[in-house]
Formats: C-alpha cells, sequence, structure tokens
C-alpha cells in the first residue's frame, strides 16, 4: 500500500514508519505544521520539523511539511480557549487526533492518492465478530493512547496504521537504536504542545479571554478568599488557590463560572456516584445497551474504574460506578472500555463529562440536567 | 498496491521528465562560474587579507571580479560591497543605510521579508501597492509627506512572488520631491537575473543583489552602496571591504558570482527575448484550463520568467505535492524555511487573497530558467492540467481493506 505516515519527530513515529517499510509499504512521511506559535514539546516546532526530516532520510523515505495550522486553531485551540471560559477543563490532545490526525490528514491522504494513514500512537485497531474497526489499547499499557484516540470511531479507521501499537516502548526505542535513528533516546512529548512552560496557561489564556475574580467559600457559604481567575480553577484542584493553611484538606468541590464562585470542601465532598457525558461517541455508531459493564478512563493515564451504563442515547449517557468515585470536572474526556471476545480491551464510547455534573447528591440530579 | 476497484484514481499523467520551474528559489550553477571557482577551491586558497603571495594572488582575483562585477552593475569597484548574500544585503542596507535611528523607515508591502521584518523591527512603515504588484506612487507621496522625517525608502525592482517590476525612476523622482535627503534603496536580488541593472537599478543609492538566483553559488552577494551613501557597519571586526563588512573575504563565491552575471550580460537580450515568450506561452495554456487565471494581468512589465496563477477550488499545497510527485517542481509563493506552504503577505497586498467569500483558491508560482525550452512547457502544462482536474474530482476513499 501507498502510506501517508505522520511523523512528529518523536521515537514513535520515526519506528512506525520503519515497521511499515518492513512490511513492504511504500511510505511518504509528513510533519503537520500546527501551532505557529512558541513551543516546549511541541510536534510543529523547527526542531521537531528537523528530526522528524532526519529519520525519514535515514529511514529512505520522503518527507513533507503539511501546513494545517487553520484548522488546529480552528478545532483545538479556540475550543480550549472557549472551554476553559465556560468553566470545563478541557483535553486538546483528543481534539487534535480527532481534527487533525484523523480527519484533516486523512482526507488530505485521500486527495492525494493515499491508501492509507499511519501514526506512532500506542493504540491498535481491532475488527470485531461484525466487521466494526474498534481503538484497543496499545501493547504496553503504560503508554497506551486509546484513550486520546476515543472519538475515531467511524469506517475511517478501517485505513489507519498504528503499528507501535503492537510493541512495548522499551521495544521501540531499541529498534530506534537498531536502526541508528537519533530519536532513540529523545523523551516522551509531555503536556499541551501550543502552551509552553515559561508562559504558563494562566498568560496563554490571558492573552486570549477574559479572566475573572471570583470568591472562594466553603460549603457553608463563608467568603474564604479570592482568586483571580476563575475559569482558571479545576474541580479536585487543592493548591494555587492561595488559601490560609488549616488542619483541614480542602478541595475544589465547585466551579461556577457565572456566578464567579469557587466552593472548596472536605474531600468526601468530591466523591459522586456516577457521571453524566455529552458529545459521546459510540464504536461503530452503536450506543451500548443500559446495563452494560464497562471499565471507565477519566483521563489520559489515569486509573480505570469498574461502572455500569445507566442511560445511553445517541450523543449522551449516564454512567454509574460501581462504588462511589472522585468527580470529573467538566470537559474532561471520559472513556468507556469493554473486552472483545478474545480478551482485548477496546473503546466502546466516550464522551466528555457534562457541566453540572458538580452535584455530590448523586446521579438521580444528574439526569434531570439539561443537554445531559 | 492500488485497489482493483479503483480505476477512477491515479496518476493521471503519463511519466516524463522531470521540470524544474522554481528558479525564482535558486539555479543551478553556471559553468562559466564552477570553472572560475575552481581554483580558488584548491590550490589558489590564499585570504585576501595576507600580505604574503597566497594573500595577494587571492586579493587580486577579488579585485578584477570587483571590477567585472562594477562594470555589469553599473557602479564604480569602490562602491561594491560584498556579503553573504540577499537577505545581508538587504538588511545591511535598511539598518546601515538610515542616516540617523530617529528616521522613518518605509517600504512596499510587498517586499521581500528580508526587507520587510527590517524595516518592521525599526517601526517603520508600508505603502500601498496596485492590484498589478507596482508600488502606488501617490500612497508613496502621501507617506513620505506624513509628519516626521523619512531616512530611508526600500522598494524592490521586481517582486519575487509575481514578478512585477517597479520604476526605480519614478520612484526616486517622488523621493526627491516628498522625501529629499531619504536614501532610496532597491532589493533588485529577483532582477538581476533578467534585467540590465546599469540600466534599472542606477536611481537607487543602495541596491542589493545574490549571486544564487542568477547561476552563481550560494552564499554570496553584493550590495552596491553609490559613493557619497553613508553606511554603517553591520558586522565590525577585521574591517574588510573598506571597514564596511567585515568578515574572512568569500573568493571563490565572489569570482564565481561575477562570472555568473558576465556570462548572463553576455546572452540577455536572447534568454529574455526566448524566455519571456515560453512564460508567455505557458501562461495562457494555463488559462485555458477552467477556473485559472493569471494573477497579474499578463500585459503588466515582470520579470520574463515568472508565470503566477489563481486556480479557483483546489489548495496550494496538495497541488504542490501532486506536482512534485509527477516531477513539476512548483512553488505556492516564495521558498519559505519551514517547507510548508504558508498564507503570501504578497497576494493579500495586491487584493488577491487565496480565500475569497469562502471560495478555496490555490496559488501556484512557475518561473522558468535561461534555459527554459517549449519542451518544459509542454509537460507542465500537460501536468498542470490534469492535476487541477484530478484535484477537483471528489476525492476517491482510501481502500477500506486492512492488511497493515
Amino acid at each position: 500500500m501507498r502510506v501517508l505516515a505522520a511523523m512528529s519527530g518523536g521515537v514513535d513515529s520515526s519506528v512506525a514508519v520503519a515497521l511499515l517499510q518492513e512490511r513492504g509499504h511504500d511510505v511518504v512521511g509528513v510533519t503537520m505544521r500546527l501551532w505557529g506559535g512558541p513551543s516546549d514539546t511541541g510536534c510543529c516546532s523547527a526542531t521537531e520539523v528537523a528530526d522528524a526530516r532526519r529519520a525519514a532520510a535515514r529511514l529512505g523515505v520522503e518527507h513533507h511539511v503539511f501546513d494545517f495550522s487553520e484548522e488546529f486553531d480552528r478545532h483545538v485551540v479556540d475550543p480550549y480557549v472557549a472551554d476553559h471560559a465556560a468553566g470545563r477543563t478541557p483535553n486538546p490532545c483528543v481534539e487534535c487526533n480527532r481534527h487533525l490526525k484523523f480527519d484533516a490528514l486523512v482526507q488530505r491522504a485521500d486527495v492525494l492518492g493515499f491508501d492509507a494513514v499511519a501514526t506512532g500512537h500506542h493504540a491498535r485497531i481491532v475488527t470485531d465478530a461484525d466487521g466494526r474497526h474498534l481503538v484497543a489499547r496499545g501493547v504496553d499499557v503504560a503508554k497506551d493512547q486509546s484513550y486520546v484516540l476515543h472519538p475515531i470511531v467511524d469506517s475511517d479507521l478501517g485505513r489507519v496504521l498504528m503499528p507501535v501499537g503492537e510493541m512495548t516502548k522499551d521495544r521501540v526505542r531499541a529498534r530506534a537504536a537498531a536502526l541508528g535513528l537519533r530519536t532513540a533516546t529523545k523523551p516522551d512529548s509531555q503536556d499541551v504542545c501550543f502552551i509552553t512552560r515559561a508562559e504558563g496557561r494562566a498568560a496563554f489564556l490571558a492573552e486570549r479571554m477574559a479572566l475573572h475574580p471570583a470568591d472562594i467559600r466553603d460549603v457553608d457559604g463563608r467568603t474564604l478568599g479570592r482568586t483571580d481567575a476563575v475559569e482558571l480553577v479545576t474541580i479536585g484542584q487543592r493548591r494555587g488557590l492561595g488559601l490560609a493553611g488549616g488542619a483541614d484538606r480542602r478541595f475544589v468541590v465547585d466551579v461556577d463560572v457565572a456566578a464567579r464562585t469557587v466552593t472548596v470542601g472536605p474531600p468526601e465532598r468530591l466523591v459522586g456516584d456516577g457521571v453524566a457525558l455529552d458529545q459521546v461517541r459510540w464504536a461503530g455508531g452503536r450506543p451500548l445497551a443500559p446495563g452494560t459493564e464497562v471499565a471507565v478512563q477519566c483521563s489520559a493515564h489515569g486509573e480505570v474504574r469498574p461502572a455500569t451504563v445507566d442511560t445511553a442515547g445517541a450523543a449522551s449517557a449516564t454512567i454509574r460506578w460501581r462504588s462511589p468515585q472522585r468527580r470529573v470536572a467538566p470537559g474532561q474526556s471520559v472513556v468507556l472500555f469493554g473486552q472483545t471476545a478474545d480478551g482485548v480491551e477496546v473503546v466502546l464510547g466516550g464522551g466528555t463529562s457534562a457541566p453540572g455534573d458538580g452535584d455530590p447528591s448523586g446521579l438521580g440530579e444528574l439526569q434531570q440536567l439539561p443537554g445531559s | 498496491m492500488i485497489p482493483a476497484d479503483d480505476t477512477t484514481l491515479p496518476r493521471p499523467v503519463p511519466d516524463g521528465p522531470a521540470v524544474d520551474l522554481d528558479r525564482a528559489a535558486t539555479t543551478p550553477l553556471r559553468p562559466e562560474a564552477r570553472a572560475a571557482m575552481a581554483p580558488f577551491l584548491a590550490g589558489r586558497y590564499g585570504n585576501p587579507s595576507s600580505a604574503h603571495a597566497l594573500g595577494r594572488d587571492a586579493m587580486r582575483a577579488v579585485d578584477e571580479a570587483r571590477e567585472q562585477l562594477a562594470d555589469l552593475l553599473g557602479c564604480a569597484p569602490s562602491e561594491i560591497v560584498f556579503t553573504s548574500g540577499g537577505t545581508e544585503a538587504d538588511v545591511h542596507a535598511v539598518t546601515g543605510g538610515i542616516p540617523t535611528r530617529a528616521d522613518r523607515v518605509v517600504c512596499s508591502a510587498v517586499e521581500h521579508p528580508a526587507v520587510l521584518a527590517t524595516v518592521t523591527a525599526l517601526g517603520g512603515s508600508t505603502v500601498a501597492v496596485h492590484r498589478d504588484g507596482r508600488i502606488d506612487l501617490d500612497a508613496l507621496a502621501a507617506e513620505l509627506s506624513s509628519p516626521g522625517k523619512v531616512g530611508l525608502v526600500s522598494v524592490m525592482a521586481a517582486n519575487n512572488e509575481v514578478g512585477t517590476l517597479n520604476d526605480l525612476a519614478e520612484v526616486a523622482a517622488v523621493v526627491a520631491v516628498h522625501a529629499p535627503g531619504a536614501v532610496l534603496h532597491t532589493d533588485a536580488v529577483q532582477a538581476a537575473a533578467w534585467l540590465d541593472l546599469r540600466r534599472v537599478a542606477t536611481p537607487a543609492a543602495l541596491v542589493s543583489v545574490s549571486a544564487h538566483k542568477f547561476g552563481g553559488p550560494r552564499g554570496v552577494g553584493a550590495l552596491v552602496v553609490r559613493s557619497g551613501t553613508p553606511l554603517r557597519a553591520l558586522l565590525p571586526g577585521g574591517g574588510q571591504e573598506l571597514g564596511r563588512r567585515s568578515g574572512t573575504t568569500h573568493v571563490a563565491g565572489i569570482v564565481g558570482m561575477a562570472a555568473a552575471l558576465s556570462a548572463l550580460d553576455r546572452e540577455r537580450d536572447e534568454v529574455v527575448r526566448r524566455v519571456s515568450r515560453l512564460r508567455d506561452r505557458l501562461e495562457s495554456e494555463l488559462s485555458g484550463v477552467p477556473g485559472v487565471v493569471p494573477t497579474v494581468v499578463s500585459s503588466t512589465p515582470r520579470l520574463a520568467g515568472t508565470a503566477h496563477l489563481l486556480i479557483d477550488d483546489v489548495d496550494s499545497e496538495p497541488l504542490l505535492f501532486l506536482l512534485d510527485d509527477a516531477g513539476v517542481r512548483a512553488s505556492a509563493a516564495s521558498a519559505c524555511a519551514s517547507g510548508a506552504a504558508a498564507a503570501s503577505h504578497v497576494l493579500a497586498a495586491i487584493g488577491a487573497d487565496t480565500a475569497e467569500e469562502g471560495r478555496r483558491r490555490g496559488a501556484l508560482r512557475l518561473t522558468l530558467g535561461h534555459d527554459a525550452t517549449d519542451g518544459q512547457v509542454e509537460r507542465a502544462v500537460e501536468v498542470i492540467a490534469a492535476t487541477v482536474e484530478r484535484l477537483r474530482a471528489p476525492a476517491p476513499r482510501l481502500t477500506p481493506d486492512r492488511e497493515g
């Protein structure tokens, strides 16, 4: 096949190209230029492009740079800012995968006459008994990226290759070293690529939206202090609020951007019975039946929580934890995993934690919230 | 592997020889330049600053090249400052040529980034251009007449994207009336490959050229500094180039640059006549493809080798990818460092934005070399027409069969 391989400049995508070549594919490498601003580790800084180009040259494949910066602004950066303005905690990497790598790039590959698109994600694509393509966890569970790929549920998956999903990261690095790739020992990328450590999230957002001060109150309504930017506060947060230290451990248990109020309380107030999801995409377009048992992941490398699907609509769902769990900040991706007949853990669906999931009193009330 | 059911697809274009239509980006080294340079990359390796025989030999070669270039550029040998290329010449001219730092700097809105970024960094202003790319002389007069003394005006001799020429005598006349005393700089980097700078660049006190755009080597250029024009040094140091540009003299590059321009000058009239006819043929045949129009009207005075087209319902990036795949090397705008196509400030300034009313419009720059042929034009037309048609067809779906 003629394969267009996304090359970020990291070790995984470099090795992915080598594996595809070994399988006899005709591979062309491409680095997506996504972010025009400053970046520490981003996939599109000049040094990352150079690393990708050098890896491609070492492997003997052509390398191109495609400019998708407009699409990145529109689908990733703008929603990231809008989510914060609305008091949500977004996952920009999920949006980038969904709209850039698995939409813009796949479309471009179509136009250019490629048969498939490849990436260096640690995830696999499997076909179930009904012939549906599903995202499965990578072999290296610690590096698994199926969480950030969860919205990729449609037929596009049939044309996507993720060869390093079959390997542990150690083996990927060993292969890179054996191939003489300079990226073999390169550290994994971390954090949001368009926000630099020097500038930070607060300054990035302050340039692009209005931040508002808010009162910090306890659960009984007593005012304890003030924060400069209610939009930067996340449920579960403990530090950085400038509250005088007390004996109690106090966490943010509610953020109300409209009312400009942050509520802090004891850790037990962070616990809930379930989570309501919106923007749900189901694997194969098929909602799970209520009562289905699922394993739920609520952050990129977070623990898995056993749960049951309570209700499932076309683009919404409610999930009930088997035992009470820490609440999920609105806007976070919540991904539901299940197992195939042969025991492979696959994405069955996922969405974002709906606004209003701040009420610790339980699921009954969540279901009445508009839009959930 | 191409799937069996995929009969609508690809390769609409039969194979053929590769065609380089990106000669505004760079040019192959002329044989005359290579021959002239060879001794200085071998035994005659002296540093012209050395007093001994090796150094004197190198100095003699540089002196001869300087005289040769002076004759070709229409200036005195002492008026030439050798640089590392066009960017250094431009940056040196603008930063070193303003009489005082308090003076204002003005340039056209379609300058090369070397000028534009320098002018911007100095807090300068830009002047609008007409739809054909020429500087708007009324706008220039207005800008020069606005408050604050103007110290330097920079207007390119020929634009690197659309190829449009400015009449520097007209520009100089406006400067003389509205900003007497201001220094006029011209970026003649693209112009030097096609125009006789003895005739067109003389109104400018500072003139930038770059060797690799006209068959010389990369890494060498020149700034003409007419006598009486003060110029601060950009690089302090050993005092080479009469103290105006320190750094060990690039002997082979300088000798190659002079040889290339000299060879070009001998055949210039014939080349310009032949290539402009080929360019007109290329542009008119491509204009026959529906939705393809020349960016500037073909009667615009412009470089003989430049054709620039706007193409409806096609994005530049995939177009360039597929042209490259078929062996046709082209560009969307000018060559940029990252390799990705970026929005063109030139097209925005002339009002030929590529995204108008939500409609996609690709830009395509085709720049012919001195060695262009009818065969190249025919091949390019065939490939471009077929590729545009393919990109407008509904995208085929990738094969759904997984065999990874």
